[in-house]
């Protein structure tokens, strides 16, 4: 897209990189934050740059780790992808710090992978997003396929969800929907729903004119069969989409669209009257009513100091993750990345939601899924939720060439996508 | 007169004891109570399916009482007061729940959120709701509620309304309403419950109806679910008749939608066809002044919000001449600040306003935060024109089309009948020539680049009813305009007019084959392939002015 290379070229320049390293202290633990604060994922990413400052700030307030204060290192790349990967070295290089917390796109991701494995860096990375992935030095504290996208389906296809025959897949085109749906209509075929009953509709970021999709789902829910919608349309194209069911008057009784990326924070800028009762699929609601939750919110409308911002599921998966690297490094005594991530194995954290994530050796966790539904206070109800915790799977069943692979770091495997352990297969075994 | 006076009040003796009978035989409702009483309280039931059931149960007492009930419920207004397990109708006015108990209507009190428990209703559970207020309300005094109850009788085609169905048939005197009941009464009696005459009948009255529910219904019908090959056979028939009657309104739906997207263009573009049509400026932070209209509609709510909240329907009266003022200054701003400097050479003042966007979107998302903002649309706003047919004409759609076009019709206003027009056409013919005249140049190139400017925020008030609000508003809408300029013909408002309304309607006719991502290149090439044959656009401009 032209208006996204725009930026490539100068946001990097004029947004002033916000790097805080300020005097280097011999005492501090530094903690890298590689979130966009400039350019189209600002929206998103700033929240949890803030949300990061908090729980430092709350961890220092504590007496900090090992003795030490941390120090956050804030640095801005604007949104671009290559510029996150040289942030990332700057992070590792030059201000030595002992994790990075960051990235929200897939895109951006990939872009930081072989850098954080070349310096054995650590990064969290608290987005949903399609699996497929299990690097060494980065644990997903987002959702995996299996942890939203597939109890979705789930959802839709029980009597309780209406119990949908038909699935309109629309998604924005890059790789985080076309592999989620590469999943989806996989399971969806294994349910018994055949192809000509999944319409699959991909538009560019940013999609703004909505008329001619929702017609044709429209159409497409008229054939005689009772149709869902699962959207995997990322950012700023969710709100004219919205307008657009609402405009053409698709009630959620009739064609409930259930959502990946929209979450508290998207439904912020929206009349959310005409949406009440479309779905959200996340391990993660403001609404959710428990002491944790609510002890959570307040912490960061104190810290925020604005009553009227919202909470939300990345933001909870930043909450975990730092959570448990506090205690794996007080564990391991020592920042050292070999040893912290030896000690993540196994740990757990008390979910926001209730009940107790844990990190597995595949590096994703095991987290609670709620589905809800919009209210028209832009809040979501839970109307459904697994009666325990869902194991994420780096790689999924559902993709043939995946379903052999497996990903666990510890011995014998110690490999993140292996059809046999690298280790342990000797003689006397 | 003692007579007359003695009179009076047996008489109303009299009366009193008939209401009384009328009251124990009739109304009876006492008994009415007890099996309200039982039937709220099923409604608070564990599990969503025995939710439903409750529902059932209430709506079958009849009682006047289940509507306001069933409505709070469909709403999440229903409330199982924690204390003493009352169920009650919460409205929420500030921090607090003012209560009235569900049997009876009357207040009881205040709660905060934390005493209350909601009764948590989903899709499944709330279109069982509207079906049986469908079967309630039938009987209405007030036929937008008939309206509603005929079309969710409609969905839920449950043969215990028949007979509700009837009797509102009967009673029933607005013809469009008739024929909405009696669509209604067709989609009960297609059940395979009923004798094949009845069924085939029903299916037949569907067929008159070209409507996508109807269709969905026939299609649903002349499929292998369905047990009786005749009735099978009768559907098909009908769907293929619905089907060709739908096709046609399916176009005209295109070519509006076309219309609509090609009137957004055009509001993008138009500001643009006089900095850049007109005086030959690159404006690349032209998104930007776009996306300043749209915060000065959001800043004109929030005022009127929390000023005068009563005309916040109206605000967007204000909004429009407010955003013009606002971006006409920013525009004015930079004219003066960095364009007018630049004169003549266009690379640098492409990058030197690429650098100004970047800036304003930075500077908009310090001030307002990196968030959407929300702008609400007005009343008279939302909501949509619908056919018969099922062609749904969204109001914020149809309304952005005729504002376009009023805009366009307000600048040739301003070129061609004012002073400040004549100046304009003159600078850009011949600066030096205009400048012996006494023109100055200098402030008619500031104001023209304002005017510009302005009708991009009076295009950011438009944007603001159907897209984000957020700091990257702008660049969705800068490569499409300059394209629309470009197609259309340089320095030609008429062109710019075509240019869009042409896009749109091409892009709209392209995108169910193509798909959105594939419809925007094939357009761009093909735009590109009509530059190289017609290098000044679809309305070139003739004369000395076009070769500036």
């Amino acid at each position: 897209m032209f208006r996204n290379q725009r930026h490539l070229v100068f946001a990097g320049i004029l947004a002033a990189s916000t790097a805080l390293s300020g005097a280097a202290q011999a005492e501090t633990i530094k903690v890298g934050v590689l979130h966009s604060l400039s350019g189209t994922m600002a929206i998103s990413e700033t929240t949890l740059k803030d949300t990061m400052l908090m729980l430092i700030e709350e961890q220092n307030s504590k007496g900090g780790l090992l003795g030490k204060m941390l120090e956050p290192v804030v640095v801005d790349p604007a949104s671009n992808w290559p510029l996150f990967a040289e942030k990332a070295r700057e992070l590792i290089e030059q201000h030595e710090v002992a994790v990075i917390f960051g990235n929200w796109t897939s895109v951006s991701r990939k872009s930081v992978l072989p850098v954080i494995e070349e310096l054995n860096g650590l990064l969290f990375y608290p987005v949903q997003y399609e699996g497929e992935e299990s690097s060494r030095n980065v644990f997903y504290t987002g959702a995996a396929p299996n942890q939203q996208a597939i109890p979705a389906v789930d959802y839709l296809l029980s009597e309780d969800g209406g119990g949908a025959e038909r699935i309109a897949l629309l998604g924005t085109d890059y790789v985080y929907p076309r592999t989620t749906n590469k999943i989806l209509r996989a399971y969806l075929n294994a349910k018994g729903i055949s192809d000509e009953d999944i319409l699959e509709n991909y538009t560019p970021f940013g999609h703004a004119d909505w008329q001619t999709i929702v017609g044709d789902v429209k159409k497409f829910a008229s054939e005689g069969k009772k149709t869902a919608v699962v959207s995997t349309i990322n950012g700023d194209a969710n709100v004219p989409f919205y307008k657009e069911l609402a405009n053409q008057g698709i009630m959620a009784e009739d064609i409930p669209v259930v959502a990946f990326s929209v979450g508290e924070e998207e439904l912020a800028g929206l009349d959310t009257e005409p949406l009440v009762g479309h779905l959200a699929a996340w391990n993660y609601f403001m609404s959710v009513e428990t002491d944790e939750n609510e002890a959570f919110i307040e912490k960061w409308h104190a810290f925020i100091e604005d009553e009227d911002r919202v909470t939300n599921d990345p933001m909870e998966a930043h909450y975990i993750g730092f959570n448990m690297w506090v205690q794996a490094v007080q564990q391991a005594g020592t920042v050292d990345v070999d040893a912290v991530r030896q000690a993540m194995y196994g740990q757990t954290f008390k979910n926001l939601t209730g009940g107790t994530a844990m990190m597995n050796t595949n590096h994703h966790l095991s987290k609670p899924v709620l589905i809800g539904e919009i209210q028209d206070d832009g809040q979501f109800e839970t109307v459904w939720e697994t009666d325990g915790v869902v194991k994420g799977d780096a790689w999924s069943d559902f993709i043939p060439e995946s379903a052999k692979l497996t990903a666990d770091w510890t011995f014998p495997w110690v490999c993140g996508n292996c059809e046999a352990p690298k280790f342990g297969a000797t003689a006397d075994m | 007169m003692p007579t007359r006076g003695f009179a009076l009040p047996s008489l109303a003796a009299v009366l009193a004891c008939i209401a009384f009978a009328v009251t124990v035989t009739g109304g009876a409702p006492a008994s009415h109570a007890a099996t309200l009483e039982e039937a709220v309280q099923g409604l608070s039931a564990k599990s969503y399916k025995d939710r439903a059931v409750g529902v059932e149960i209430l709506a079958a007492t009849g009682h006047p009482r289940a509507i306001p009930i069933l409505e709070a419920m469909a709403k999440g207004q229903l409330f199982v007061r924690k204390a003493d397990g009352v169920t009650v109708i919460g409205h929420k006015t500030g921090k607090v729940y003012s209560l009235t108990n569900a049997l009876d209507g009357s207040a009881v009190g205040d709660a905060r959120k934390k005493e209350l428990k909601k009764v948590k209703v989903n899709n499944r559970l709330r279109g069982v709701i509207k079906a049986a207020l469908g079967g309630l309300t039938l009987l209405s005094d007030d036929p937008d509620r008939r309206e509603e109850a005929a079309a969710a009788v409609f969905a839920a085609r449950d043969a215990g309304a028949l007979e509700t169905v009837e009797q509102a048939i009967a009673r029933e005197e607005d013809p469009g309403l008739l024929d909405q009941l009696t669509l209604a009464k067709a989609a009960i009696q297609t059940n395979p419950d009923f004798p094949l005459d009845v069924r085939l009948a029903a299916v037949e009255r569907l067929s008159e109806s070209a409507l996508p529910e109807v269709r969905s219904l026939l299609a649903s019908l002349s499929q292998e679910g369905e047990p009786d090959a005749e009735v099978r056979a009768t559907a098909a028939e009908a769907l293929d008749a619905v089907e060709r009657d739908l096709a046609f309104w399916n176009l005209l739906g295109a070519i509006f939608q076309g219309l609509s997207l090609g009137s957004v263009l055009l509001l993008a573009a138009v500001g643009l066809a006089i900095t850049f049509g007109v005086m030959g400026v690159i404006n690349m932070a032209h998104g930007e002044l776009v996306m300043l209209g749209a915060y000065t509609t959001f800043v004109v709510q929030q005022l009127f919000r929390d000023f005068a909240p009563g005309g916040l329907d109206y605000s967007l009266a204000v909004a429009v001449p407010a955003a013009f003022l606002v971006a006409g200054a920013a525009g004015v701003a930079i004219e003066r600040s960095v364009i007018r400097w630049l004169y003549g050479r266009p690379f640098e003042t492409l990058l030197a306003t690429w650098g100004l966007s970047l800036i304003l979107q930075q500077l908009v998302r310090t001030v307002f935060g990196p968030t959407n903002r929300e702008v609400s649309s007005p009343s008279w706003l939302s909501g949509a024109f619908e056919t018969a047919t099922g062609l749904v004409l969204p109001y914020n759609r149809v309304a952005i089309i005729i504002f376009s076009l009023l805009v366009v019709a307000g600048i040739a206003l301003v070129l061609r009948r004012t002073a400040l027009g004549l100046y304009m056409r003159a600078v850009t013919q011949n600066r030096s020539m205009a400048s012996s005249m006494g023109i100055r140049t200098g402030w008619v190139d500031a104001a023209t680049f304002g005017l510009g400017a302005g009708i991009a925020g009076v295009a950011g008030v438009a944007l603001s009813q159907i897209d984000n609000v957020s700091p990257n508003l702008g660049q969705a809408y800068i490569v499409d305009s300059f394209m629309v300029v470009v197609f259309g013909g340089v320095g030609n408002l008429w062109g710019t007019l075509v240019g869009a309304m042409s896009l749109g309607v091409i892009n709209k006719f392209l995108e169910p084959f193509a798909g959105a991502v594939l419809a925007k290149i094939l357009v761009l090439v093909a735009i590109i392939l009509f530059i190289q044959k017609r290098p000044r656009g679809l309305f070139a401009l003739k004369g000395r002015a076009a070769e500036s």
